[in-house]
């Protein structure tokens, strides 16, 4: 496969199975570098499952997966990942800046403990999110939009160029949702990329300027002005859409 | 026996020093990876590797024809290993679940393993006794090269544990976000779960392939209850691990009736029973104290309000009312002379001369207050 110049992320004919059902078919994507891009679908569209097959987190039946031209295995130092808040336990006993500074076992390797720059990384990103005062509280003693900052800085300590991100919006509150989008348009702003699960279609022109529509197939991909279409929306959504995209297209079009 | 004179003999007796020796040290190295696997939520692994571990060691009897620790040590390690191995292979290609596979595997390969112990049993040569020990332990067998071999292996599980801390801190708290970073969990998982196998056959002689699981999961789930940072949890598994190793060894040494594993395994359940009910934050006595405080502050504070707008009927905020009166207000009844003594504590009210209940001036402004944050946050 040939090097597309300009794309942070290219994905070939990537198929994912669960036992004999496709969970994703056939998805063909190219994400140019320095966008904010949403990934949106009905629940079981296979969201999640397209980053973590792109993160190598599980094994694809089929297709190839670029990072900046080459494979994810030699760029993985240029990646970061925010996983679903849900997937940790939140009670493990661990501090703030502790969880934070795993953002850093990559660059650190095999063995080696986390030293001072490490920490200092991990305290500036977390100042990034505004938490730099919660970094000796044990991380079951957060909210939930907390929580979500966390994971937030912890990604950030990656100093990745491609960001990844599992609903990052899950379940915080109106004030945090604009902290993070905040981050994430700054993140832009120094020309990352970054890919983010959405669930809020009505948000979707506000926050990104990049979005795919997926339902186990890629219903379309590209800027959201000329893809993100009342009739994109049904071919990704059925008929459930109806009820919100009347919503979501006077939103969009008070916005061209 | 005298305390002091157990004590003593734990320095000069020479069985008493060894099984001393033995149980502490496998306390400390149960303890501490068991914090591991009580935090990943495998606790039932630790059951399933010592129950696979008893056919190893009945293999390794019958292959060596010796009952030396270190040949049963390693048959026993193979066996828990592989029945490990078994099991996650069992979960990763079938559509069985965890809970399952352990059940399955665990049942399966100690039936196995008993069937072997019974026909070792009926073979004529000399040198099996014993070898039943293995299902409920008994340290008094304990020689200074099993103590040896036991604080050889201990000590490399322990430093192996030390040198990938990081690694498996990862894999206990966030596996996905571990590999995404390109660590290969699956290859950090496989040796922490050889490390854990280590430490249970450490301990198989002295507490027994039955109870052995307890002494992974007790002393981690008590130290959990008196912190919230990993290396003082693992730390003080490992501290109560040995306490109640020696403990035990010592009581099952006062009388030859008591077997090492069950009496060691009653140690570690006291201070499993005394952490969960007074450690601070998570204890349950702490949570009983508090929950009662809280009760009582309310209960006050309800008094206070009801008393100023009680007061404010008679078009005077220090009017006042038979605790009776009062009484019939509340929701809480049966608590209002104890809440009017701490108002009257607080100087927020008190007593007339006819024995009447009056909200002072500080106790009106206090009142008034709460009545000002309650509107807040309505």
């Amino acid at each position: 496969m040939e090097y597309t110049s300009g794309h942070a992320l290219d994905v070939r004919d990537l198929t994912v199975a669960y036992r004999d059902k496709p969970v994703l078919w056939d998805i063909d994507l190219s994400v140019p570098v320095g966008v904010l891009m949403a990934i949106v679908g009905p629940n079981g569209a296979g969201k999640t499952t397209l980053i973590k097959a792109v993160l190598s987190l599980l094994k694809p039946a089929a297709g190839q997966v670029t990072i900046f031209g080459r494979p994810y295995k030699e760029q993985r130092y240029r990646v970061g990942y925010v996983p679903q808040r849900g997937s940790v336990d939140w009670d493990f006993p661990t501090s703030v800046l502790d969880v934070v500074t795993m953002g850093r076992y990559g660059a650190i390797g095999w063995i080696r403990r986390p030293g001072r720059t490490d920490r200092e990384l991990a305290m500036e990103a977390l100042g990034k999110v505004g938490m730099q005062d919660f970094s000796g509280r044990q991380i079951s003693q957060l909210s939930g939009g907390q929580q979500q900052r966390v994971f937030l800085a912890r990604a950030l300590a990656q100093q990745a160029d491609l960001y990844f991100m599992d609903e990052p919006f899950q379940g915080v509150d109106a004030k945090t949702e604009r902290a993070i989008v905040e981050l994430l348009k700054e993140l832009r702003s120094n020309g990352k990329t970054v890919v983010v699960v959405h669930h809020d279609l009505q948000t979707v022109p506000e926050y990104f300027d990049w979005v795919t529509l997926l339902n186990v197939r890629c219903i379309a991909s590209g800027e959201v002005n000329s893809v993100f279409t009342e009739q994109n929306l049904r071919l990704a959504y059925g008929g459930r859409v109806a009820f919100r995209s009347e919503a979501v297209l006077n939103g969009l079009a008070t916005r061209l | 026996m005298s305390l002091m004179q157990i004590v003593t003999s734990l320095f000069t007796d020479y069985t008493l020093r060894t099984v001393a020796l033995g149980a502490g040290i496998l306390g400390i190295v149960s303890g501490a990876l068991g914090a591991f696997a009580v935090l990943r939520r495998q606790a039932l692994l630790g059951d399933a590797i010592s129950h696979t571990a008893l056919p190893g060691i009945a293999l390794a009897f019958l292959i060596t024809g010796s009952r030396a620790a270190f040949g049963l040590m390693v048959g026993a390690a193979i066996a828990g290993w592989l029945g490990t191995l078994a099991v996650m292979a069992i979960i990763n290609k079938s559509r069985i679940k965890q809970d399952s596979a352990l059940g399955m595997v665990l049942a399966v390969l100690f039936g196995f393993g008993l069937v072997l112990m019974s026909f070792i049993q009926r073979l004529p040569e000399a040198g099996k006794a014993g070898l039943d020990k293995f299902l409920f332990g008994q340290a008094s067998t304990m020689m200074t090269e099993d103590v040896v071999t036991m604080a050889v292996a201990g000590a490399l599980a322990l430093i192996v544990m030390a040198l990938f801390w990081k690694e498996f801190k990862l894999l206990s708290f966030d596996q996905d976000f571990g590999a995404s970073m390109g660590f290969p969990m699956r290859v950090i998982d496989i040796l922490l779960i050889t490390l854990l196998v280590v430490a249970i056959v450490i301990g198989l002689q002295s507490v027994g392939v039955v109870l052995m699981s307890a002494m992974v999961v007790a002393p981690a789930a008590a130290a959990r209850q008196w912190t919230d940072r990993l290396g003082v949890m693992v730390v003080l598994a490992a501290i109560f691990g040995a306490l109640s190793g020696v403990c035990g060894a010592v009581i099952s040494s006062l009388s030859d009736r008591i077997p090492t594993g069950p009496a060691i395994v009653l140690c570690i359940s006291t201070i499993v029973l005394l952490s969960m009910l007074f450690a601070p934050n998570r204890g349950l006595l702490y949570n009983r104290l508090r929950a009662a405080r809280r009760r009582r502050d309310l209960s006050v504070e309800a008094l206070l309000i009801d008393m100023l707008e009680l007061a404010r009927q008679h078009k005077d905020s220090g009017h006042p009312h038979s605790a009776d009166t009062l009484r019939t207000m509340s929701y809480r009844p049966e608590g209002i002379d104890h809440s009017l003594q701490e108002l009257r504590h607080h100087g927020w009210a008190d007593l007339t001369a006819d024995g009447l209940w009056f909200l002072t001036g500080k106790g009106q402004t206090r009142a008034m207050e709460l009545l000002q944050n309650l509107g807040n946050k309505a």
